[in-house]
């Protein structure tokens, strides 16, 4: 407990950093992921093409490798310079936006072909029949997949510690500095991971219950 | 009669051919339909009567042949070919009702979103549609919770709303339990004296005796036969029609 109380500025700022990072990142890799999968079940071949080499190449990249390009490889291009956190949020958004498209493309994949068929017939658009008619319906299915999603992202934003983001996982080696122990520095971090992804779960059961009365 | 039909054809199905890998599912096609005429297609399973249908709609791409609506070439993917898709409905087999919508906002969707048209002023109509398929006290359901007949019925109101020009209907009652065929049906025989111009996939043959112009026999993708109803059913000419019809008739 006193390592805890005793060191509560740097348990503050890290899981501040770390909600940051899992926020900014969530959003943008839920709107990217959006926008991939529509691609990936677009009728525009080119569209198919471009939304597969995206998610099979971030998706197989280690997410340290991503990270590691954004915060060493990336300030060397020329390009208008970023924070390591800025770097950080992009890494994260890009390559959990992979598993955003994924989640969401299995859940179109629940919704039947008649539906967006019935939704062409009518004369909707590619991009309506999808925004109207099938993503609706594919909400609930995707809900389980998509917080499994996001609780490997808030567990990921760890990674970025080791690129200079002072987030929750850089804590206990900050602790180390100040010479407390080791161990329960990193069972107060494991800890209050455990609560953030409780409370993700507490969403995730409310969403699930949310769109079942919505069918 | 036959070229001044042609002529004005609402729908002309020229030497369409098409491939599903190996299979040649539609084979040298040619269908004219002129305003206001209603054509059954009939044929085995898998003879193709599906695909000509989706074919008709662009649901399903073609090889070869074109197709055209009321003169108008079926353009290629995108707007122009929604826009176009509005004038040619569609009455599936499966009903196809969009599950997380009221009844009232399954036929209102299209007016408002394809056309632009006023909320109130699409749900009168949508109401008025309703009334007419005999649905309009369900119009705040879900699909669920209608039988099945009631869901077809809704789906041809949908369609309608659209104000296509020509209908098509594929095997739209054969998903229905036998005492809910005939309210579909009767809701179709009203459209054809209506005037509607309609393309419909079935082997009920009462519809084809009351309400068709012509029936189409299909077989292996070709066309084999297009006569009038009471010709083909009590004269077929060729050997696969005798032969279908001795099966569809015994059963
Ligand atoms: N998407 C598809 N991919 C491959 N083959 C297909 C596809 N759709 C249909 N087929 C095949 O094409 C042939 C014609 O199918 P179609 O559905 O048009 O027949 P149909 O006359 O409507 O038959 P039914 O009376 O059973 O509905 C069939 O052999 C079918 O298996
Ligand atoms: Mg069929």
């Amino acid at each position: 407990m006193n390592t805890l109380l005793n060191n509560l500025d740097l348990f503050t700022t890290g899981f501040q950093n770390t909600l940051i990072l899992f926020f900014f990142s969530a959003i943008f890799a839920l709107i990217l992921g959006t926008i991939v999968a529509a691609m990936r079940v677009s009728p525009v071949p080119a569209m198919r093409a471009a939304g597969t080499f995206y998610v099979n190449t971030v998706r197989n990249t280690p997410l340290t490798l991503v990270l590691f390009f954004f915060a060493l490889g990336y300030p060397k291009l020329g390009l208008p310079e970023i924070s390591f956190m800025t770097a950080a949020i992009v890494g994260l958004s890009l390559y959990t936006a992979t598993y955003v498209a994924e989640a969401i493309r299995s859940g179109i994949n629940t919704v039947p072909v008649g539906q967006a068929e019935a939704a062409r017939a009518i004369g909707l658009p590619f991009s309506q029949s999808l925004r109207l008619i099938v993503l609706p319906q594919a909400f609930r299915a995707v809900i389980p997949p998509m917080f499994s999603v996001f609780i490997a992202l808030l567990k990921n934003t760890t990674v970025a510690a080791g690129f200079s983001v002072a987030e929750a996982g850089a804590i206990r080696a900050n602790l180390s500095e100040r010479g407390e122990p080791a161990m329960a520095g990193l069972l107060w971090v494991a800890l209050v991971f455990v609560v953030l992804v409780f409370l993700l779960s507490l969403l995730q059961r409310y969403f699930e219950n949310k769109w079942k009365v919505a069918r | 009669m036959t070229t001044d039909a042609q002529a004005t054809a609402l729908v002309d199905v020229d030497r369409v051919n098409k491939h599903f890998g190996q299979l040649h599912v539609l084979q040298d096609i040619n269908l004219k339909v002129s305003k206001g005429e209603v054509v059954v297609v009939i044929g085995p399973s898998g003879s193709g009567k599906s695909t000509l249908c989706r074919a008709i709609n662009r649901l399903e791409t073609i090889d070869g042949g074109t197709i055209k609506i009321d003169g108008k070439l079926l353009p290629a993917e995108g707007r122009d070919l929604a826009r176009l898709r509005a004038d040619v409905g569609m009455v599936f087999q499966s009903f196809n009702l969009f599950a997380h919508k009221t009844i009232l906002e399954n036929v209102t969707l299209g007016p408002i979103k394809v056309k632009g048209m006023k909320k109130d002023e699409a749900e009168k109509q949508a109401m008025m549609l309703l009334e007419r398929v005999g649905v309009a006290s369900q119009a705040g359901k879900l699909p669920a919770q209608l039988s099945g007949g009631q869901q077809q019925r809704v789906a041809i109101a949908r369609a309608l709303a659209m104000k296509p020009k020509v209908m098509l209907f594929d095997e739209p009652t054969s998903a229905l339990d036998p005492e809910m065929i005939n309210e579909v049906l009767d809701v179709m025989v009203q459209l054809a004296k209506e005037g509607m111009t309609m393309i419909v996939v079935t082997h009920e043959m009462g519809f084809a005796r009351k309400a068709a112009d012509r029936v189409v026999f299909m077989a292996d993708g070709q066309i084999v036969e297009d006569a009038q109803p009471e010709e083909f059913f009590t004269n077929p000419k060729s050997d696969r029609a005798k032969d279908f019809l001795s099966k569809i008739l015994t059963h």
